[in-house]
Formats: structure tokens, C-alpha cells, sequence
């Protein structure tokens, strides 16, 4: 069991990925679907700017256009931007905090697999009688009313795959807590490790309400229920408050480990410590705490009342104060550093005043009367996908290029990179920062088509341009990482030069055990440290080599999705056809009988011994 | 770390769920998973107190004509001993009696079932009543969150006897300790939070 360098065939490999436990394997696993839903997405976006880049369209209709808006924001939310970020966790936060591996290597198969099959069932739609388009925050009365089963595959879709998260956060939270090494105070944790560990705080109490709010939509459509129903005494406000109550941590869950990232390429390409670490470790936990405090601020025309308004108000422009702080400390760790302008650095130089805009009009959201103005219009879509595509998207593009040589030991072509980038943030600029414009000109969100005469022609069609431009950047992407993948050239330790954090310290290709002696962490930028005090083994260690444990893989996470998988066809169809219900039971009964197989069976792991550690020098 | 080591009263540790990593993490992991079914609880709790009473004009069903305290108080002994019994079954862990523990698991079990018999009883009753799922958004988070509750006491009640059978033959040992530990956690959770229902649905139901 020493190695797994051994050439496999398709069938092996595949076998090996569908019960894999590894977080190295997980986290390509992670990055792959989630960058097949992130294209998915993309499509759909590149249909509706399509369809708005000029009056009077049809090329699509209304009634698919709807479809459409809900799945590219659903999409995009929860099977690309979280997924992907999911990946880099697995990939690098273990490697950061010098673990074996995470805490729970079964629940994190088990969570991507059904995040997975969540993601594809609500796919599924198109196919079998028409996608969700109800929006991606589905409110209820709307959503009630929705014929076919649309709605059903996002209620049914998002609650297998939200589990799936759910997993993952638990996960994390236990590895950072349980895991570190020898020496890795809280207080010397590398940002994206402390930003994925508010981030799965996050999850863990911003899911369960979710859980809920699709529960009564699920028992609304599906089983009788009147949850939402206000001739049956329901109140349909109920679904608004739950899903934002999830919807605001959820903005957070996805842009802090965007600021972890970020934090980490700037310390890395200024080759100079990060600014403020502890501040920033402060703005983290509070942008957490008060991203809970704020749902409300999505409902201000709801009608809750002023003083509602006001509270919820004032705590929004709060959350002002740390993120500033993060802005002035990443400004200040450029400062006097030695730069070099990588692709990753591009982006982190990029994202600064890009999400700074995005966050000034978040500001002015925040005051509510200005907020009774703005809101359904085009000028909240300018907002968040400032946020999101500034934020999040940039980030994840900064760390494909940044940790592509960490999972792969192959690096992308820094040339191509930059393309992409150019491409990219002038099409992101193009493309959005006109919306607000269009919003305060008077254009609604989530209309399919507009008159000629509205004076909103130009605007619409440079936007549509600036959407090409980024569709361009992310084919480069693509190519690039084509060629990358063939030309296959091994980049060897210490890709970028300057890794100051533990997971550059790790032999490349990363070996399936991790770190074969546990390194013992001496400070902040703990590889650093020893490459300044010239440490020619490039890590001190904490213990000598002794033998490993690991965990054996397992086929059981993917049948327990499977069974949930099927379950979700038998309650969809409840009420309508007569297997209905015996589907939903056999589904339940797989998962429940795998879960009691897992729970029966010995599954003690394996070891490997020190002398095939001895042996073996890195390598897969 | 062989997970099988037999053990002695005497070399038997203190904190035996909390030896291994895997111990420490599933005790960890445990609590975490536990915050997140609070607040899942409470989102359910909120609903019911928004929607209880609400239903369709001329709907008679409210919470001081339909529900009965002495049956719910019966039941709230039983899952409140449950509880005790359950931490007599830790106590016999934590000395390494594997026969004490599995006693009282299985009186544990009994006095879940007798619960769950309850709760079953109830619930046929309103819904002969004419209090169905459908019948009104009160009765629709009336159902659901007692009904919630009612699936974690089976689970609840599947995972115990599932460890007491597995392990029936094996002993205790440092890989199963921690799941006895955990199962136990769960099963206070479950008494947590039908405190809070007694409180909040019945007691305040009939009483408030």
C-alpha cells in the first residue's frame, strides 16, 4: 500500500473516484462538478443576455425566460460558486493545518456525492416537464402557484444537496477544531483556514432553517400541507423570513473563503507578512456574527414595519465597519511589499475595487428608503453580482491558477491566465456596472423583454457585449487548461516560489498520506520561517516517521445518495402516480439500510508502515 | 491504535469515548450537528407559534379544545425517565460494565416505545377528529413539529437497539464507545426539545 503510482485503467479510476475518501480526490471531484454546473450556469446567462440585448426579443419566451433566470441563479448559488470554494477547502485547508486528512473522510464522500445528485435532480427539470421559475428565492405565494413540477425538483433538488453542505460544514468545523498540528494556534491559523472555519460555522445554523423552509414547500406541493397558504391561515411571509434567515449567512458562507483566498495571494505575490492578521481574524468572526443579524434587509418592502426597518438597517451598515478593515489591510500588505504580478495577484489587484463597488451600493441598500427605490430593479442586480461575480467568482479564478499546481503539480500558463483575467474583468465591468444605470432608470429585475421606447436599448446591448467578453475569458480558461493537462510538465516543491504557508511546505506531487511526519508550526507563515532560518528539509517536525492510519475507501456513500436520489423521484410524484409511494420508500430504505450496513460493519482503516514510508520519496 | 484491545474495569480510561481521534471527533462533530438541530427545531417552533390557531374562517379546532395534559404529561414522564435511564446505561460505561448498560439501553427503548405508542394514540385521535395535516396551516405545523420530534425518538429509538444488537457480542471497546456516547447525547437532545414542546404547545396551548 506504499504507493498508488501504478498506470490504471478507466474502470479502476473510476472506481477509485466513485469511493474515494481521499480530500485531495474529493476536492477534484468538488472542482469538477462544480465547474460543469458553473458552465451550465454560464449558458443560461448567456441566453438571457441574449434575449435582452434588444427590445422586443423573442428569442426566447417569457415562460422560458423565467425558467431560465431561476436555474442560472440557483445554479450558480449552490452547485457552482459553493462547490467549487468546497473544493479548494478539501484541497488545501487540511494541507494548511498539516492534518492527515479531514475529520470525517466518509461524510465527505458523502457529502459530495449528494451534493452532486441534488444538483443534477433539479437539472433533471428540463428534461421532465419544464425547470423552476419561480426565481432563485422561489417566495412562496408565487411559488404555489406554479404549475408542473418545476418547483418541486428546486424544493426536492436543494434539500439533497443542501445535506450535502450541511456535511461539509460539520466536517471542516471538526477537522480545524480536532486536527491541527503540533504548534498551529488559532492564532497562527493561515486566513483561508480561518475564513473556511466561520464559513462552516455559517452553514451549520444558516442551513437548518433552509431545511425547514423547503420541508413546508416540499409538504405544501407534494402532501397537503398550508404552510403558505393564507385561505388555509398560512402566511406566506414564513418562507421569505427562513430563506433569508439561510440566504444572508449564505452570501457570507461563499464571499469570506473568496476573502481567505484572496488574503493568502496577497501575503503570497507581496512576499511580505499579511497586514493585520489579527484584525483580519476579528473582521472574519464578526462579518460571521453579523451576517445573521441582517435578513431582513432582503424584505424591507415587505411592510414589517419602521422600527424593523430601522434595526435591521443600522446592523447592515455595520457590517460595513470589518469589511473595510479587510480592504485597508489588504491595501497595506501590498504596501512596501515586493510584488509580482501573477495571474492570482491580477485578481486579488482586480477584485479590490471591484467588490468595493459592490459593497458601496450594498451600503446605500442598507438605508431602507432608498431601498423602497432601488428594489426589484436592475440596480440590486448590478449589486450583487458585483459581490459575487467581484467577490467570489474573481476569487475562484484567482485560486484555480493559484492552487492548480498544489492538485495537479502541473501549473496553467501564466500568459493565457492573463488573457483570461483582461477578458474577464472588462466584461464583468461591461457587463454590470451599466445595470445600475438601467436600475435607476426604472427597468425591473426578471422581465423577459423591454420596449423600444423605454430608452433602454444601448445600455442593454453594451451589457450583452460585456457578457460575450466574459463567456471569451472563461473559453480561454478552458483552453488553458487543455493544454496544461496534455503538455502534463511536473512543477516540482514549492510551486510559486514564495509559499509561506504549510501547504507549499508538502512534496509535490502531494503524496496520498499528506505529510509523512507531522511538521511542527513555529509561527505565522510557518514554511517561511524555515526558509529564512535556510531549513534545507523544509519543514521542522513534530515527531519521527511511524506508521500511518488511514481510512479504507468506501461505495457506500454514493448508494446512500442514490437511494435519497430515488426517494426524491417517489415524493415528486406523489398524489399523481400509483408508484409514488413505493418509490419513495425503497429510496428511504436503501439510504437507511446502507446507513445501517456502515454502522454494523468493522471498518477499522489500514496502515501504512514506517519502513514503506521510509521508501517511498513523495509521489502519488 | 487497535480499536478491538479488550479492556478491564481497571485499564479501562476514564473518558473512554474521548481516547481515539475518532472518539474525539464523532464527541465534536456530535455537539456540532446538535447546534444545527436546535436551530432547525427552532425554526419549527416559530412557525407553529405564527401559524397556531390560524386556519380557514369558521375552523373550530384550537389548541384549548383539542389537547388533553394528563395524556401529554404521561407521556412526558415516560421520555423524561427515559432520559435517566439512559444516563445510568453512560454510568455502567464509564465503569465498564457492559451488562448494566445494555439493561438499561433496553429499558431506555422500552420506555421510548411506550412514548412513541402515545404519540401515535394522539395523533390517530385528532386526525379522527377531523384534525388532519390538511386540515389548516395550525394543524399542517401542529403535525409537523410534533411530528418531527416523533421521527427523531424513532431514529433515536433504531439507533440504540442497532448498537445494543451489534455489539451485543463484542464488548465494549475504545471503536463502539464513542457511538454509545453519541447515541445518548442524541437521545437527551430529543427530551431537550420535548420540554420545549410540552412548554410551549401544550402547557401554553391549554394553560396560556
Amino acid at each position: 500500500m506504499s504507493s498508488i503510482a501504478k498506470k490504471k485503467g478507466f474502470g479502476a479510476t473510476l472506481w477509485d473516484y466513485l469511493t474515494t475518501v481521499d480530500h485531495k480526490k474529493i476536492a477534484i471531484l468538488y472542482l469538477a462538478a462544480g465547474s460543469l454546473f458553473f458552465v451550465i450556469g454560464g449558458i443560461e446567462a448567456m441566453l438571457i443576455r441574449i434575449q435582452l440585448a434588444q427590445p422586443d426579443n423573442d428569442f426566447v419566451s417569457a415562460g422560458l425566460f423565467n425558467e431560465i433566470i431561476t436555474m442560472h441563479g440557483t445554479t450558480m448559488i449552490f452547485l457552482a460558486a459553493m462547490p467549487i470554494l468546497f473544493g479548494f477547502m478539501n484541497a488545501v485547508m487540511p494541507l494548511q493545518i498539516g492534518a492527515r486528512d479531514v475529520a470525517f473522510p466518509f461524510l465527505n464522500a458523502l457529502g459530495f456525492w449528494l451534493f452532486l445528485f441534488g444538483g443534477i435532480f433539479l437539472n433533471l427539470s428540463w428534461f421532465m416537464g419544464g425547470a423552476p421559475d419561480a426565481g432563485w428565492t422561489s417566495y412562496a405565494s408565487l411559488s404555489l402557484a406554479s404549475p408542473g413540477h418545476g418547483i418541486d425538483f428546486y424544493a426536492l433538488g436543494l434539500q439533497i444537496s443542501g445535506a450535502g453542505t450541511y456535511i461539509g460544514g460539520i466536517n471542516f468545523l471538526v477537522t480545524i477544531i480536532n486536527m491541527r498540528a503540533p504548534g498551529m494556534t488559532y492564532m497562527r491559523m493561515p486566513l483561508f483556514t480561518w475564513t473556511t472555519f466561520v464559513a462552516s460555522a455559517l452553514i451549520l445554523f444558516a442551513f437548518p432553517p433552509l431545511t425547514i423552509g423547503l420541508f413546508f414547500l416540499i409538504f405544501d406541493r407534494m402532501f397537503g400541507g398550508n404552510f403558505f397558504d393564507h385561505t388555509m391561515g398560512g402566511n406566506t411571509i414564513i418562507w421569505e423570513h427562513l430563506f433569508w434567515i439561510f440566504g444572508h449567512p449564505e452570501v457570507y458562507i461563499l464571499i469570506l473563503p473568496a476573502f481567505g483566498i484572496f488574503s493568502e495571494i496577497f501575503a503570497l505575490f507581496s512576499r511580505k507578512r499579511l497586514f493585520g492578521y489579527s484584525s483580519m481574524v476579528f473582521a472574519t468572526v464578526l462579518i460571521g456574527f453579523l451576517g445573521f443579524m441582517v435578513w431582513a434587509h432582503h424584505m424591507f418592502t415587505v411592510g414589517l414595519g419602521p422600527t424593523a426597518n430601522a434595526i435591521f438597517a443600522v446592523a447592515t451598515m455595520a457590517i460595513a465597519v470589518p469589511t473595510g478593515m479587510k480592504i485597508f489591510n489588504w491595501l497595506l500588505t501590498i504596501w512596501g511589499g515586493s510584488i509580482k504580478v501573477t495571474t492570482p495577484m491580477l485578481y486579488a489587484l482586480g477584485f479590490i475595487p471591484s467588490f468595493v463597488a459592490g459593497g458601496v451600493t450594498g451600503i446605500m441598500q442598507a438605508a431602507a428608503p432608498l431601498d423602497y427605490q432601488l428594489h426589484d430593479s436592475y440596480f440590486i442586480v448590478a449589486h450583487f453580482h458585483y459581490v459575487i461575480v467581484g467577490g467570489v467568482v474573481l476569487a475562484i479564478l484567482a485560486a484555480v491558477h493559484l492552487y492548480w499546481p498544489l492538485m495537479f503539480n502541473q501549473m496553467l500558463n501564466e500568459t493565457l491566465g492573463k488573457w483570461t483575467f483582461w477578458f474577464f474583468f472588462i466584461g464583468f465591468h461591461c457587463t454590470f456596472f451599466i445595470q445600475h444605470f438601467l436600475g435607476l432608470m426604472g427597468m425591473p429585475r426578471r422581465v423577459f423583454t423591454f420596449g423600444a421606447n423605454q430608452g433602454w436599448d444601448t445600455f442593454n446591448l453594451i451589457s450583452s457585449a460585456g457578457a460575450a467578453l466574459m463567456a471569451i475569458g472563461v473559453i480561454i480558461l478552458v483552453i488553458n487548461i487543455i493544454i496544461t493537462v496534455v503538455k502534463n510538465v511536473p512543477v516540482g516543491n514549492d510551486p510559486w516560489e514564495d509559499g509561506r504557508t504549510l501547504e507549499w511546505a508538502i512534496p509535490q506531487p502531494v503524496p496520498f498520506y499528506n505529510f509523512k511526519q507531522t511538521p511542527l508550526v513555529r509561527g505565522l507563515d510557518t514554511f517561511w520561517i524555515e526558509k529564512q532560518e535556510g531549513n534545507k528539509e523544509g519543514m521542522t517536525y513534530a515527531e519521527p516517521v511511524s506508521d500511518i492510519h488511514m481510512p479504507n475507501n468506501s461505495f457506500i456513500p454514493f448508494v446512500m445518495t442514490i437511494g435519497l436520489f430515488i426517494a426524491a423521484f417517489g415524493a415528486l410524484y406523489n398524489g399523481e402516480k400509483d408508484w409514488a409511494i413505493p418509490v419513495l420508500v425503497l429510496g428511504l430504505a436503501i439510504t437507511l439500510g446502507s446507513m445501517a450496513v456502515r454502522s454494523i460493519k468493522d471498518d477499522h482503516g489500514f496502515h501504512i508502515h514506517k519502513e514503506d514510508l521510509m521508501n517511498d520519496e513523495g509521489g502519488k | 491504535m487497535d480499536f478491538n484491545k479488550k479492556y478491564t474495569p481497571q485499564t479501562w480510561p476514564d473518558h473512554p469515548e474521548q481516547v481515539t481521534l475518532e472518539g474525539k471527533n464523532k464527541f465534536l462533530g456530535f455537539w456540532l450537528f446538535l447546534g444545527g438541530e436546535t436551530v432547525l427545531f427552532a425554526s419549527l417552533f416559530a412557525t407553529y407559534l405564527a401559524l397556531k390557531n390560524k386556519g380557514p374562517s369558521g375552523m373550530t379546532f384550537s389548541t384549548e379544545t383539542l389537547f388533553e395534559l394528563p395524556l401529554v404529561f404521561v407521556m412526558t414522564m415516560l421520555l423524561l425517565t427515559s432520559s435517566l435511564t439512559s444516563v445510568y446505561a453512560m454510568y455502567h460505561m464509564k465503569n465498564h460494565n457492559f451488562r448494566g448498560m445494555q439493561t438499561w439501553l433496553a429499558i431506555t427503548v422500552l420506555l421510548g416505545l411506550a412514548f412513541l405508542g402515545l404519540e401515535i394514540y394522539e395523533f390517530n385521535h385528532y386526525v379522527h377528529l377531523g384534525f388532519t395535516y390538511g386540515q389548516s396551516a395550525f394543524s399542517s405545523s401542529f403535525f409537523t413539529l410534533v411530528g418531527t420530534h416523533g421521527l427523531h425518538v424513532v431514529i433515536g429509538l433504531g439507533w440504540i437497539i442497532l448498537l445494543m444488537l451489534r455489539n451485543a457480542k463484542r464488548g465494549f471497546s475504545l471503536y463502539n464507545a464513542p457511538k454509545y456516547y453519541t447515541a445518548s447525547l442524541y437521545w437527551h437532545f430529543i427530551d431537550v426539545v420535548w420540554v420545549f414542546i410540552f412548554t410551549v404547545v401544550y402547557l401554553m396551548g391549554v394553560v396560556g
